[in-house]
């Protein structure tokens, strides 16, 4: 598709350069390493990955067939119990609850709270320097590196119901957030402490936006919401997968709402991970509990296989150089670095041209 | 300035004052209440003393939490970072076939089988090894969790590396372990460093792992500490919590602070816990 000018070189000198290395790399053996060596080197990480990673994962799957229990007959002698626990965990009130209690929890937070403060954080500060750009970076980090349980009494601290610092600010002494709207605080809470990561992300993926579209868009006259949607949504739309992905999945992961409400008042904000603590290590019900982390497993895995396959996406879409012009995807890019070789500095490539017309 | 600009601007300096308000506003209980000679639960400008430290060191548990945080971090540290080491290592220079899956797959495992997920097995593991209420249960725990990030971050600093030094270094008749810690391991000293920053930092933070397997209060952390002092037993002593909490979050900001200093932060997506 591509005329054979320099572009197309370019796998090639790459296939040939990344072809030999290794195997040269084969026959000297750099360090003199040989083939045991290297096994004794990667034993003791792969022991420790297999003993405390791999095997409780699939133990789970043995537990949760089981009646084990933490104490009585049960906890010396399991008797197999088939698909029970499995079946009544998937039957269970308080399951569905707690089920619907994360996915408020995951989308409220994560998917909305921290993408949006985060990105339009990022957005305001894009091109900003100096004291308040550092102070606005700074607590925000803050909140996100502080050890989890100290910033789980600040959190109780402030919304205290008789002397909380909210209650004094907002003038309403006595207002008992975290019993009145338990999910709500849970929430917030985890917007505050989440969103550095988007922040960053955002940052670091706005940098990857010419200036010169930026530029073209205002002149053109495009509102903040048209240049959002026309120059720089289909630039990060990549980023804005992936990082959704990943904090959803650590939010799901998240244990620290337990120090806050410990999942009270009433189970009101028994989420996930509390909820297969309470019921597993609490009530000693270990088979149940194994069959609900087996569902945990489970929807871990689905968010990171998703995960995974939106960054190799995004690979082949962004990463294409070199590689590129293969799949179906790589041709777009191709035909734009093309654009851009010819065009020395191309930031004026087909795609850019395309955008301001849409803008305007 | 038109209307519009003048408008736009109020606009963004409201936003600006409501995210510093919102993140800070937390944040102040931490920085006030420690050196207010009357500690309450609001947080407001202290009537500075330094009263409230004394508190702190009489408590019999507090110092002991943070010397075993600090056995916890360090263990944890150094095992991931020479077992990641090794491996990383290893798996750079020898082609081994499906290498690149088993580091894939190992990755995609550490972040399913989280401590939260898993629980369950986990504690029963540690029941069953003998190794509840003990440091090393806990440290060998975390280590296996963060050893495949660990391992994919030092295998990236690896490949970087030219082979050259090695194959000098051979020639002069070193054993590959000599290689590696007087030719590889002052080469990679950066991914090292950043490893250990990261590990610790994650073992310092870290509550569900000693709260499930350590049940002898003078065995657990900070973290675990931290939470008794506001949960068990009557009014809590709001000076002790807030020296204890400015004392535990200090190394942590101290070490952000000194890797961004010292390799610029460079944003490493995918590792927080």
């Amino acid at each position: 598709m591509a005329p054979p000018t320099s572009p197309p070189a370019e796998p090639t000198t790459t296939a040939a350069a990344t072809g030999p290395t290794p195997s040269r790399r084969v026959n000297d053996d750099a360090a003199g390493l040989g083939t045991r060596r290297a096994a004794a080197f990667v034993a003791p990480a792969l022991v420790l990955i297999a003993v405390f990673l791999v095997f409780p994962a699939v133990w789970t799957l043995y537990l949760g067939v089981t009646d084990y229990r933490l104490t009585g007959i049960a906890a010396s002698d399991p008797k197999f119990v088939g698909t029970g626990n499995y079946t009544s965990v998937l039957g269970d009130e308080e399951f569905h609850s707690s089920l619907w209690l994360t996915l408020q929890f995951v989308v409220g937070s994560a998917v909305i709270g921290q993408t949006v403060l985060g990105f339009s954080v990022a957005w305001v500060m894009r091109d900003r320097s100096g004291p308040v750009r550092r102070l606005v970076e700074a607590v925000i980090l803050l909140a996100w590196i502080l050890p989890g349980s100290v910033i789980a009494f600040l959190w109780i601290a402030l919304l205290d119901r008789d002397s909380g610092t909210l209650n004094a600010l907002l003038g309403t002494p006595g207002t008992a957030w975290l019993l009145d709207h338990p999910m709500a605080c849970i929430i917030v809470f985890n917007i505050w402490r989440g969103t550095a990561f988007s922040m960053m992300l955002y940052s670091a993926a706005l940098g990857n936006v010419p200036p010169s579209h930026l530029e073209t868009a205002r002149l053109a006259g495009a509102s903040t919401l048209q240049t959002l949607r026309d120059v720089v949504l289909p630039r990060i739309r990549g980023h804005i997968l992936t990082s959704l992905l990943l904090v959803s999945l650590w939010t799901f992961n998240d244990f620290t709402p337990f120090l806050i409400t410990a999942g009270g008042p009433d189970g009101k904000s028994e989420i996930m991970s509390v909820y297969v603590y309470r019921t597993a290590l609490g009530d000693g019900r270990l088979g149940f509990g194994a069959a609900i982390s087996l569902v945990m497993i489970l929807i871990n895995l689905v968010i990171a296989l998703l995960y995974l396959r939106a960054l190799r996406e995004r690979r082949e879409r962004d990463g294409g150089d070199g590689r590129g012009g293969r799949g179906g995807g790589g041709r777009r890019d191709g035909r734009e670095r093309d654009g851009r070789g010819r065009r020395g500095h191309g930031r004026r490539g087909g795609r850019g041209k395309r955008r301001k017309g849409v803008a305007v | 300035m038109s209307v519009r600009e003048v408008l736009r601007r109020i606009g963004l300096a409201t936003f600006v004052s409501l995210v510093l308000g919102f993140f800070s506003l937390p944040l102040l209980w931490l920085a006030f209440t420690p050196f207010d000679s009357d500690p309450r639960i609001s947080a407001s400008l202290p009537d500075f003393t330094l009263h409230n430290f004394q508190v702190l060191m009489d408590n019999p548990y507090a110092l002991a939490s943070l010397r075993n945080s600090i056995i916890l971090a360090a263990g944890a540290a150094a095992l991931v970072v020479t077992c990641a080491a090794l491996a990383a290592y290893a798996l750079s220079r020898v082609r081994i076939p499906g290498r690149d899956v088993l580091l894939y797959v190992l990755l995609l495992l550490s972040s399913i089988i989280t401590g939260t997920a898993a629980m369950v097995p986990i504690f029963l593991l540690a029941f069953n090894l003998n190794l509840i209420d003990s440091h090393l249960g806990v440290i060998l725990v975390l280590t296996g969790g963060l050893l495949p990030a660990a391992i994919f971050v030092l295998k990236d600093f690896t490949d970087a590396t030219p082979t050259s030094y090695e194959e000098a270094a051979r020639v002069f008749g070193a054993t590959p372990l000599q290689t590696l810690r007087h030719v590889v391991v002052p080469v990679i000293r950066p991914g090292l460093a950043t490893v250990m920053v990261w590990t610790v930092a994650q073992v310092w933070g870290d509550f569900l792992m000693p709260f499930l397997l350590l049940r002898d209060p003078d065995k657990a952390p900070a973290s675990v500490i931290m939470y008794t002092f506001y949960t068990e037993g009557g009014q809590p002593d709001l000076a002790l919590i807030s020296t204890f909490s400015l004392l535990y979050s200090l190394p942590v900001v101290g070490m952000y602070l000194f890797v961004s200093r010292r390799y610029g932060f460079r944003f490493h997506g995918g590792i927080k816990r």
